[in-house]
């Protein structure tokens, strides 16, 4: 018989609400976290915008060793996967350390560390030969970020497989599937697992003012964020991470934990297409959708609800509708659907965790959180987007969908445990 | 039935040889690929020494399309030619089929660092308008598995992995789960590159990059008078399939990955033992392989004291004192980060279909307290029906990986070496 | 400023996004699409960046949805160098 995974702990450090409960007080009230970026001085930048996390690594226990030695990114990893632990009361009756594994999904790892040691090494720009005098002793960890995953098994005292899964955008989706195949192989029990990004520093924010894929609504920051809307202008940059305690459903019955939901399915494509484009037919994301649900054995009929990648550019949301109806079929008008990014932006790698969060928190509160900032709804997208506020529903599986540039389509399927204890 | 994962492609870039056969006859005449720093004046530092492909055995233009070209960065040109080489190898037509049987799934450590050496000097110096539309993929982790899917139109399961170097074992063990998850085709391995002054001082950072000016006296793992590594550049991208299907096309392949485990050390100060030896035994285990069935172990071979006394530790536990040959090929590379690994199972085939092992380079004996029985001087006869390939990334990162040869009831066909 | 010339957005679109074996950017192209020259959207915000550098221009962000082939883009560029925004 297959093995089944539970999350039993949630930790989440994200814009608008740092830790679990915040975080969904403010996605379930509709409440955006973007604003203008205080992270460095934009002024000149064509997106000056991004949803940012109002974080003090020392109010939330880090040592100013551990502040000066991790990234932003492993910062939030680390406090989030230390709130998941905690949430998930693992200490209480620990596995083996081999039989736990860490998974952290990111896009561009520490890359805001290695802007800052770069300017520096390199007075600011002026030398190409830079300066190893003024070298950081912690720069080889940013330099190759599986020290995300590192900080975070050293937390949890974790010595089974431990890797950082970097799918550009569906980096945090994906890390939550490879920690679904290492416990359904047996390879571990318990997985620490979710993903991190920090990635408002200026390299990031050019770069994607170079492609014009970030709004440019500098003048009505709470607003611009607006997936599925026909005003919508682009994505709005995001950090954040969220991490999560997955567990063999028996190990986690066995030892009485809390059931947020279970990881029933997961599959991912690609769309062999272009690095950052997308075609407006879905077929790729269309296909991993069916695999997913196949994997997770569930009809697109019992999807509940489906959290969208919904980023809020132009192709994305039209090529994800079109992915949705070609997977879901008729259902996908009866199933709502919503893009959290519209609250705390876009934060590329570490977003498909924080949806697949948002994901467990409706299934157990019964509550579908809405797509802030859709005021004017999209004529050529007809579905239902769960505009404004909140909708009270009991669902029994939903759906979380993730693109990413290189052409990554990835979709999660987590169902109600009552439904699988049985 | 689990499906069985078989390797029948290979494609080599490594700073001793560009191509498969050019490598091997390099490692085996136990050429170096190690030389002065010729990317940027390394004057400046106190290290000079790389691994490197040298312009001559390796023009980008000539291998891929002028389009790709500006949105490349080396290690991405590097892994685009060498993913064509393992295509070609396997007999494999990318263009078959609509390509949801084909992923592509490969590791990284730093992604490719000098174009973003080069975009964040346009930024610092000149402005934000300066900055490429490229760099918002050219130097990200996921760019080589992305371009790679893109040019071979390749639409199933791909990814990437980052481990530090135990991630090129990493992403051959994630193809072997994508094989066992009912896809026929993975490309894999890895190709890393960071020979640009910015990833020349990360890698300074770490204190452990060799600082002797002699390319024979610079990386000497297992060596009494070992010093630290020199770091390389370049991989190997393998194609590995789903064995009924290779049978079913009469293809022909190298061998079997038959086992695999990861792990990750103990906190640092905890006391406890470091990973690597039940790592090695869960992949023995995996592979239902006992420890005296291994006929070789291809070592991580960090090339500091520190670290391959606890690799000849673990080698010792689980094979015995001298109980297996152990090569170390990458003394004639450098490390390269995340391609090392991949190439080094390059190797370990490769000794498979010839029956020799390569030698470790300019290390003319191991400590003798190690109890290993290193492979020195040049290569060594030897038959070879299952390998095991070590890996171990900075921060902990542990991987093993066992090869075992091909015969007929895998794949009802020739192995690769019989021509 | 100076106007941009076809032969000078040959060259940065070499430059920029590089060449297309299939096409030879010598001829007469002025009329052709930039898709069949082998330039997706992505090569020409990157050569939109280079001409606004170059020509110290700020350039409409729906340019590249009008300007479909090299004929329209120098038109749609050299209105804005013209006026001298």
């Amino acid at each position: 018989m297959r093995r089944r995974v539970a999350i039993t702990g949630i930790g989440v450090t994200a814009p608008g609400g740092i830790g679990a409960k915040a975080f969904w007080e403010a996605i379930s009230a509709g409440r955006t976290a973007t604003r203008t970026i205080s992270l460095f001085n934009a002024e000149g930048y064509r997106s000056r915008i991004a949803a940012e996390c109002d974080f003090d690594p020392a109010a939330h226990g880090l040592t100013p060793r551990e502040t000066r030695r991790m990234d932003r990114a492993a910062q939030l990893a680390v406090v989030s996967a230390r709130e998941a632990l905690a949430d998930s009361g693992i200490a209480d009756s620990p596995p083996e350390p081999d039989r736990m594994g860490v998974v952290i999904g990111s896009a561009v790892g520490c890359s805001m560390s290695l802007e800052r040691e770069y300017a520096v090494t390199s007075d600011s720009g002026r030398q190409w030969v830079v300066d190893h005098a003024y070298t950081s002793p912690h720069l080889y960890a940013q330099f190759v970020p599986s020290s995300l995953a590192a900080e975070v098994a050293w937390l949890a005292g974790a010595e089974g497989p431990a890797t950082v899964v970097s799918d550009g955008c569906t980096s945090g989706l994906d890390a939550l599937g490879h920690a679904l195949e290492l416990i359904r192989e047996g390879s571990a029990d318990v997985v620490v697992a979710g993903a991190t990004d920090a990635p408002i520093s200026p390299i990031t924010v050019a770069c994607f003012d170079a492609i014009k894929a970030t709004s440019p609504r500098n003048d009505d920051p709470a607003t611009a964020s607006r997936p599925f809307d026909r005003t919508r202008d682009g994505f709005v940059l995001g950090e954040g991470s969220a991490v999560m305690i997955l567990e063999e459903l028996q190990h986690a019955l066995r030892r009485g934990a809390h059931v947020y939901a279970e990881v029933a399915g997961f599959a991912t494509r690609s769309n062999a297409y272009h690095m950052t484009g997308l075609k407006a037919d879905g077929r790729e994301m269309a296909e991993a959708i069916r695999h997913a649900l196949d994997d997770a054995r569930t009809n697109p009929e019992d999807i509940g609800y489906v959290n969208a990648h919904g980023s809020g550019t132009k192709q994305n949301d039209r090529h994800e509708t079109a992915a949705v109806k070609r997977a879901l079929g008729r259902h996908a008008y009866a199933a709502p659907m919503s893009s959290i990014k519209s609250m705390i932006g876009h934060s590329l790698g570490a977003i498909g965790a924080l949806e697949a969060a948002a994901c467990a928190l409706a299934v157990e509160h019964g509550l579908l959180p809405p797509t802030a900032n859709l005021h004017e709804p999209d004529p050529e997208l007809d579905l239902d987007y769960i505009p404004l506020h909140a909708r009270e529903k009991r669902v029994d599986a939903v759906l979380s969908v993730g693109s990413g540039f290189g052409g990554f389509q990835s979709a999660l399927v987590l169902t109600r445990p009552e439904r699988s204890a049985a | 039935m689990t499906p069985t994962a078989v390797i029948t492609g290979l494609g080599v870039i490594a700073p001793n040889g560009v191509g498969t056969e050019q490598f091997w006859s390099a490692t085996l005449r136990a050429e170096t690929g190690i030389r002065p720093l010729e990317r940027f004046d390394p004057e400046p530092y106190p290290a000079r020494l790389a691994g490197q492909v040298a312009d001559e055995a390796f023009d980008p233009r000539a291998h891929l399309p002028g389009r790709l070209l500006p949105q490349t960065d080396r290690m991405t040109r590097m892994a685009l030619a060498a993913a064509d080489w393992a295509l070609a190898d396997a007999g494999v037509d990318p263009r078959d089929g609509d390509g949801f049987d084909r992923g592509v799934i490969t590791a990284s450590a730093s992604g490719g660092y000098e174009f973003g050496q080069r975009e964040l000097q346009n930024l610092w110096s000149k402005g934000p308008e300066h900055v490429s539309a490229y760099q918002s993929f050219a130097w990200f982790y996921a760019v080589n598995t992305g371009q790679i899917s893109i040019r071979n139109g390749m639409r199933g399961p791909s990814g990437v992995v980052v481990g530090e170097q135990a991630g090129g074992l990493d992403a051959l063990g994630q193809a072997r789960r994508a094989i066992r998850g009912g896809t026929p085709l993975i490309v894999s391995g890895a190709v890393d590159s960071a020979l640009n002054p910015w990833g020349w001082i990360a890698h300074l950072s770490t204190n452990r990059i060799s600082t002797r000016e002699c390319a024979d006296e610079a990386y000497l793992p297992f060596s009494p008078r070992a010093c630290g590594h020199v770091p390389g550049e370049g991989g190997a991208i393998l194609v590995v399939e789903e064995a009924g299907a290779v049978r079913r096309r009469g293809g022909r392949c190298y061998g079997v990955v038959a086992g695999y485990a990861a792990g990750f050390d103990p906190v640092p100060g905890s006391g406890r033992p470091p990973a690597l030896r039940r790592v090695v035994e869960r992949a023995l285990a995996d592979a239902g392989v006992a420890p005296g069935e291994v006929d070789a172990v291809f070592a991580d071979a960090a090339g500091s004291p520190d670290l391959d006394e606890r690799e000849a530790e673990a080698i010792r536990a689980v094979f015995g004192p001298m109980g297996v040959p152990v090569c170390a090929p990458k003394a004639l590379t450098g490390r390269l980060n995340s391609g090392g690994a991949p190439l080094d199972v390059v190797a370990a085939l490769l000794s498979m279909r010839d029956g020799v092992l390569p030698p470790a380079g300019p290390v003319d004996r191991a400590r003798e307290d190690y109890g290993i029985d290193l492979v020195t001087g040049g290569p060594r006869p030897h038959r070879v029906r299952t390998a095991c390939v070590l890996a171990r990334g900075t921060g902990g990162f542990t991987s093993a990986l066992v090869l075992t040869a091909a015969d007929d009831r895998v794949t009802g066909g020739a192995p690769a070496g019989d021509r | 400023m100076t106007a941009l010339t076809l032969e000078a957005l040959v060259r940065i679109l070499r430059e920029s996004a590089g060449e297309d074996e299939g096409v030879d950017l010598g001829g007469d192209i002025a009329d052709t699409a930039f898709t069949d020259l082998g330039y997706d959207s992505l090569a020409l915000l990157e050569t939109l960046g280079r001409v606004q550098r170059d020509y110290g221009v700020t350039l409409d962000d729906d340019l590249l949805a009008t300007a479909q082939t090299p004929r329209q883009f120098l038109d749609a560029v050299n209105e804005v160098i013209a006026a001298g925004v």
